[in-house]
């Protein structure tokens, strides 16, 4: 079942320029997927390719400039739709600092629940538990600018679990923090993906895009590739074009099937690699 | 360095203090405030000091906190003494050149040093035990009924919120562009006004560009947490009157009754 | 030219309850022209090791010195520590200015008194070292301009204080695959035709493996390792304990010597490790 459907949308943006002639830039050109409920899509590509400018697109924060974006059955240019597509589709920006409204963690995670009218006993409940999802439980009563990137991104991540939506997108979610941090959120997210939140995952690393289910590549405005990672990595050499990179377990394999060595398709990971290398 | 700084600040505490209402806790001490300049003599200030050492000790915040919040003040009460002490004309004490030193000098000094700590440490004591969104909201609360008059009051004490998350982010941001600015041999030591101010510009731009960026972001990103929609929205620690808040509300009148009856018969 | 750091400490906040040792007696030495990576996870003390080397900060004991000059000491001015060493913070777009590129690189030399054609020489120089061509973008405006192009206008505006030492503090931050492989061979391309000394904090060992002749390791404020990559990358279990991964070649490499492969070589990168087992296999 499709939860999250695009169809032959475009988006631009208009920009004012000195003279005052308005100029277009056409960031997303007719793109068609479905994001099947409760599944776990990455989508990946350049700055620029239009990655962001999608995901923005998926709670309404942006509108199609044509075509269409239709949420749990509901068009989000239809300005009734906009609050109920926001509450079932939350979002996860990439600047940890820039994202936290409160400057006591607790307070932070309410505000969601609180603009969305929930009775206050329930906002507790709900703020203690999505703190417990994210292990920040301990931290509930902290200032966030104490806290490290991948602590604050977590807090970030349990503001939108308190709203209780059905989908989560996070928009490079791990981008500015260091390895540790970035292990940290990923296991969030897989674990709320386990939970049953849909996922949609904007990322430049291959690595995390591994993770997912479904992949999506968009490169200028389109998509280039869907697939799963392994229908995907299969083209590594396609993605090496368009200077995405591959997992280093993918580029060795590919490296070895240049140097002439006989390797299956498939291969994703260390053990894989190995265990094929060894037989 | 800047986080050592605790004027403004909260103090984790779940003391009786910190329990109170944050709104009986804004208007006693606007009123404190008030009843400090209603006191005319060092009498009136005894039971005022009693008043707010009944708070600090009921608040279990430490006294060095305290006193560390009184620091970045100094020197502006050091400048209140010295003006008293010289400029108060009156029976001369002591005489050196073109200063002289007065008896009612000395005492107004006294006087309005006392006045100007209890008055800090007063307002400071509010901070310190009324987390940032209950400041925020009980003043949201006080200030509603101005709403009719169009007073935007949930709109400023968003705007509150936000400030008090952010100053210590734009804080660090300062002191990395300073220092970035530094490695590329910017100097903001030396030179007159003029070479000082322009110094400024190299961290004020940067500045003032992040702050940009981050009123960008974090807009968007209320915005995706449903902020603004139609529905009516709710507070996870709704304010409630308790029995403590009366308790301490009518505590705090016998106060100011003390303070008004002092000032008649004195 | 040399950095010698000597029993190097620091302490934030002392005497305060939150007071903290950021750096524990350390101590080594660099030489001319080499490429040295520090490595460490957030807090073990890296930031605060960089910014002594460029006197932002002053230690509480120990010494620093470059080029036979005491950069710790006092008397010495600050503008000659700046013009030995060029630091470029993590994100330094994040400080650019003025209106126009030309104008912002030329912050840096003209702090240095340089003469106004000294400037510009030195200011074309600069752009076109980090890869960018000076007379298409000279009067641009450095907020008009890429992510990726607005960092090398940033790198430009310390490279044109012309550093004999330069510090970068993980330069690819933040970055997509593409920038990120650019700012490096930019980063290779700077250290062949300067031949300076530089000095990268990174926390992808991939790269670290790959560019450094040698490698530092800092945990908890104190210098754990110093060697090659080679000889730091292969002490796996230490580095997992401090949290630190390993290239991924080498990973796998050493995966499959476990497993059985006899493969002697510590490959540290991706053509380094295919090259080697290719020849194992064929």
């Amino acid at each position: 079942m499709s939860y999250i459907k695009a169809e032959n949308l475009t988006f631009e943006y208009k920009k004012t320029n000195d003279a005052g002639d308005i100029l277009t830039t056409r960031a997303i050109d007719g793109v068609s997927f479905e994001i099947k409920k409760g599944s776990f899509t990455a989508i990946i590509g350049q700055n620029g390719s239009g990655k962001s400018t999608l995901a923005k697109n998926m709670n309404a924060l942006l509108t199609p400039t044509s075509g269409k974006m239709i949420v749990d059955g509901m068009d989000t240019s239809v300005q009734e739709n906009v609050w109920p597509v926001r509450q079932r589709v939350a979002m996860v920006f990439q600047n940890p600092d820039n994202q936290i409204v409160s400057a006591i963690v607790e307070d932070d995670v309410a505000f969601g629940p609180e603009n969305l009218g929930v009775d206050p006993e329930e906002i507790r409940r709900r703020v203690d538990e999505a703190l417990g999802g994210v292990e920040m439980y301990e931290y509930r009563k902290k200032a966030p600018h104490l806290l490290s990137g991948g602590q604050k991104q977590r807090i970030a991540i349990a503001g939108a679990v308190a709203m209780e939506p059905e989908c989560i997108v996070f928009d490079e979610p791990t981008a500015m923090l260091d390895p540790r941090g970035r292990q940290e959120v990923l296991q969030v997210i897989r674990n709320l993906n386990a939970r049953g939140i849909t996922t949609v995952l904007i990322t430049h690393f291959m690595e995390e895009a591994a993770q997912a289910d479904k992949i999506i590549v968009m490169d200028k405005g389109v998509i280039r590739m869907e697939g799963t990672p392994d229908e995907i990595f299969r083209r590594g050499d396609e993605l090496v074009e368009m200077s995405l990179g591959v997992p280093a377990p993918v580029e060795l394999a590919m490296e070895l099937r240049k140097r002439g060595i006989d390797l299956p398709e498939g291969i994703m990971t260390t053990e894989k690699l190995v265990e094929e290398l060894v037989k | 360095m800047i986080r050592d700084i605790t004027l403004g600040q909260y103090y984790p505490g779940n003391s009786w203090i910190h329990k109170l209402d944050p709104r009986i806790k804004i208007m006693a001490t606007l009123l404190y405030i008030v009843a400090l300049f209603v006191v005319k003599d060092f009498s009136g200030f005894i039971v005022a000091f009693a008043a707010l050492e009944a708070v600090i000790i009921l608040s279990k915040v430490p006294r060095s906190f305290i006193w560390r919040g009184l620091k970045p003040v100094i020197l502006i009460i050091a400048f209140t003494l010295l003006i008293n002490i010289f400029m108060i004309k009156g029976e001369v004490l002591v005489q050196f050149g073109i200063f002289h030193i007065t008896k009612e000098g000395l005492l107004t000094a006294a006087f309005m040093g006392i006045r100007l700590v209890l008055l800090i440490i007063g307002s400071t004591m509010l901070t310190l035990t009324t987390r940032p969104i209950g400041l925020t909201d009980g003043i949201e609360a006080l200030l509603s009924p101005f709403k009719k008059i169009g007073l935007p009051a949930h709109e400023l004490a968003m705007m509150m919120t936000i400030a008090l998350r952010f100053i210590p982010t734009l804080l660090e941001e300062t002191d990395k562009i300073m220092k970035a600015q530094q490695a590329r041999g910017a100097d903001f030591e030396s030179g007159n006004i003029m070479r000082r101010a322009k110094a400024l510009v190299p961290i004020l731009v940067p500045l003032f560009i992040s702050a940009f960026r981050i009123a960008q972001d974090l807009a968007m990103a209320m915005e995706a947490r449903c902020y603004g929609g139609n529905l009516k929205r709710t507070r996870m620690n709704a304010m409630k009157l308790e029995k403590r808040d009366l308790a301490a509300g009518l505590l705090f009148l016998v106060f100011l009754a003390l303070i008004v009856l002092q000032r008649i018969l004195m | 030219m040399s950095i010698e750091v000597k029993n190097l400490t620091h302490v934030y906040s002392e005497g305060l309850p939150h007071e903290s040792i950021a750096i524990d007696d350390v101590s080594f030495t660099i030489g001319d022209g080499e490429f040295v990576g520090i490595i460490g996870h957030t807090g073990s003390g890296k930031s605060t090791l960089l910014q002594h080397l460029n006197g932002l900060l002053k230690p509480k004991a120990g010494q620093i010195i470059i080029d036979g000059v005491d950069i710790t000491d006092s008397k010495t001015s600050m503008l000659e520590i700046r013009k030995k060493v060029g630091l470029v913070f993590q994100y330094p777009e994040y400080q650019l200015f003025e209106e126009t590129v030309a104008r912002d690189v030329a912050f840096g030399p003209s702090n240095l008194g340089l003469s106004a054609e000294e400037i510009s020489n030195v200011v074309r120089k600069s752009i076109e070292l980090v890869g960018l061509d000076y007379d298409e973008i000279k009067n641009a405006s450095p907020f008009e301009l890429s992510g990726g192009q607005k960092r090398r206008v940033a790198m430009a505006g310390v490279l044109a204080m012309k550093p004999e030492v330069l510090v970068l503090d993980e330069p690819t931050a933040g970055l997509n695959p593409k920038a990120h492989a650019d700012i490096l061979d930019m980063v290779d391309g700077i250290h062949r035709s300067e031949n300076n000394i530089i000095i990268l904090v990174s926390h992808n060992m991939n790269d670290v493996a790959r560019m450094c002749d040698r490698v530092l390791v800092m945990d908890h404020g104190r210098l754990v390792m110093n060697g090659t990559p080679a000889e730091i990358f292969t002490r796996e279990k230490e580095l997992k304990e401090m949290g630190l991964a390993l290239p991924d070649a080498l990973d796998i490499t050493l995966r499959l010597r476990e497993a059985g492969m006899d493969i002697s070589e510590n490959c540290l990168t991706v053509q380094q490790a295919a090259d080697a087992i290719a020849s194992r296999l064929k």
